[in-house]
């Protein structure tokens, strides 16, 4: 999917969003609400670079705009899975992106996401999936990996994974199962600007998300082990 | 994945130190036993759960023989075993046994 | 058990805690299994391998978290993360003194895929929001698993990081990145190679942990007690202050290829040394190569 049709889409006053490389970066503008843009396009591969670039722009956003709302555009194959980016601790430089997404939603912007197109696993966590509400685009693909190489790791045959999957969403890939589980609020379809408005509107500002698994049925466990564990 | 369940009846009831201990991991070639008091019956009541199909048998005589050097009574013992063999078996029964019956000096 | 490398989850807590001070939250007996490996016909654990619960540390009252690395690699599912969030949900309302957590993890256990994910990006949220509200959330990494995938961002989000050299922490292991790539890319039998992108001595010099100590649960525990009550606010001026230094890196060492370099980099003039050197002995060095 064309990260300008999407940003057109969501910003009926206009936007000034540019890529660079891999990176999104702009201010859209929805209604009267101006959002800091932040994203990524072309599947990225999220490395040392983009994540930290990311993070400058969180951090830039509460220095020079208290309280504006940020929105994510998340498309990306995964983290860079390169020697390079380990001896560097890529995992710290995802943490302080996660940490600065942590910080502006204390201090009071609403953060959202939008997976536009692709979201796998570790590219995911520290942007996209630490939103107050992350949403997805009907033909968006989100999975931790594929059912062959799952079967592959896991040494578990095909056949039985792809039963599985047939009647839980655990298993397989796409976004309509994230939904179930509660990791994405809502698929947008139709008017992106109407949806981008009430989500601004409604978005939780504590994690729901094993909450809103429960309700839609797709994730029994967690909501129940967390209030046992937090009470018991 | 097989189910087994195995009672053994005319042991001794044994006073527990604590309410229930876990011994072992649930590692490949390992297992993890868990043993409460039961005290609503004087049998020795076994529930294992085993990654190895087929070894019912094995597990059986595993089983009498650790019954018949203990002869306890009064408890529950679950079992999550990953193809820990029946030495492993044995070796792990016999800890959270004793550390079942185990009382503090105070 | 004094190696804490060998020890287990369960013999970690003993071997950390003050005697006498720990009480178990959902302990085996309450038999929180998965029902995915369940499903799957895999072997399950009584507490999915991670022992939860509260006690004392040097005094200090502590929630802790420990990840048992037998169990399926120590890799989070749906109950065991769920497990780890009730327990920073209780810290919002016990005075508690911070969150210990033993980390050992290869990740999302993608025997439990979505579940799996969902569960580590929970993790990471309630890190982040527990520091949040000013309690430190500390963690120890010196068990053979080391600690990865989402887990390894979730550790790089508390307050402090406590690792032996034997620990390994980083975001992909080097067999994903080998599988990836190819041997060349990343040697993942290399052991040394592997130590010196993503041990503890490396992660240590470059400031991924604040604290190196021996592979002994009493290093450990004076360690971590000493990180509880350091703790560290996440405000904004923390967090461009890691900006900086993240970008400063970048700049400095993002040419090199080999942990080597940037020991070199560093002020060390025989970087091949370093994985000879002692605890002690490193970390003093290290102290004179910054202070210079």
């Amino acid at each position: 999917m064309d990260w300008h049709a999407v940003a057109d889409g969501l910003f009926d006053r206009g936007h000034d969003i540019v890529a660079v490389d891999d990176l999104l970066s702009g201010t859209g503008h929805c209604g009267d609400t101006a959002f800091a843009v932040v994203g990524s396009t072309n599947h990225a591969e999220i490395g040392v670079e983009l994540t930290l670039a990311m993070a400058k722009r969180v951090v830039a956003t509460m220095r020079d705009h208290p309280g504006r709302p940020i929105l994510f555009l998340v498309d990306t194959q995964g983290q860079r899975l390169r020697h390079r980016d380990e001896l560097l601790g890529i995992h710290r430089y995802m943490a302080h992106l996660a940490q600065c997404v942590e910080l502006a939603r204390a201090r009071g912007h609403r953060v959202l996401a939008l997976v536009y197109d692709q979201a796998l696993s570790g590219g995911f966590l520290a942007s996209g999936m630490m939103a107050d509400l992350c949403a997805a685009l009907p033909h968006a693909e989100i999975r931790v990996m594929n059912l062959p190489a799952m079967a592959r790791v896991t040494r578990l045959p095909e056949e039985r994974l792809r039963a599985l999957a047939a009647t839980s969403p655990v298993f397989a890939p796409g976004a309509e199962n994230y939904a179930q589980m509660g990791a994405i609020d809502a698929l947008w379809a139709g008017d992106l600007a109407t949806h981008l408005m009430a989500a601004l509107r409604d978005a939780p500002t504590t994690d729901t998300r094993r909450d809103v698994g429960r309700a839609r049925g797709g994730r029994k466990l967690a909501a129940a082990i967390a209030e046992r564990a937090a009470s018991e | 994945m097989e189910r087994l369940q195995f009672r053994f009846d005319g042991g001794s009831r044994v006073a527990a130190a604590s309410d229930a201990c876990l011994v072992g991991v649930v590692a490949s070639g390992n297992l993890e036993v868990l043993i409460e008091p039961a005290p609503q019956t004087d049998a020795c009541a076994i529930e294992i759960r085993t990654a190895a199909n087929g070894f019912g048998d094995v597990w059986q005589a595993v089983m009498t023989d650790f019954f018949e050097r203990h002869r306890v009574g009064g408890i529950r013992i679950s079992i999550n075993d990953a193809g820990a063999t029946p030495a492993i078996v044995s070796l792990r029964l016999d800890q959270a046994i004793e550390e079942f019956t185990r009382r503090d000096p105070a | 058990m004094q190696s804490y490398y060998e020890a287990t989850a369960r013999e970690r807590i003993a071997g950390i805690l003050d005697p006498g001070s720990w009480h178990e939250i959902l302990p085996p007996t309450a038999r929180t299994l998965s029902p995915h490996l369940k499903a799957l016909d895999l072997p399950v654990a009584f507490d999915d391998g991670v022992v939860i619960g509260s006690g004392a540390l040097e005094g200090l009252p502590v929630l802790v978290a420990a990840q048992e690395g037998g169990f399926m690699g120590g890799a989070v599912g749906e109950v065991q993360g769920a497990k780890i969030v009730g327990l920073f949900e209780r810290a919002k309302a016990a005075r508690v003194a911070g969150v210990v957590l033993l980390l050992e993890t290869g990740g999302v256990r993608l025997q439990e895929a979505n579940a799996g994910l969902i569960a580590v990006s929970e993790v990471i949220r309630a890190i982040c929001a527990t520091r949040v509200r000013g309690i430190p959330v500390v963690a120890a990494i010196g068990g053979k698993f080391g600690c990865f995938g989402g887990m390894g961002i979730a550790a790089g989000c508390c307050t402090s990081i406590v690792m032996s050299e034997e620990g390994r922490l980083g975001l992909s292991g080097p067999e994903v990145i080998e599988t990836a790539h190819g041997v060349e890319e990343f040697d993942s039998l290399d052991r040394a190679l592997v130590w010196r992108t993503v041990g503890g001595k490396h992660r240590f010099l470059l400031g991924d942990c604040a604290t190196l100590v021996d592979d002994r649960q009493p290093a450990f525990r004076s360690a971590l007690a000493q990180a509880v009550r350091t703790g560290e606010e996440l405000e904004l001026a923390s967090l461009e202050r890691e900006q900086r230094t993240l970008d400063e890196r970048l700049e400095r060492f993002g040419a090199y290829t080999d942990g080597e370099d940037i020991w070199r980099d560093l002020g060390f003039d025989k970087p091949a040394n370093v994985p000879l050197l002692a605890t002690d002995a490193l970390i003093a060095l290290s102290k004179r190569l910054r202070a210079a």
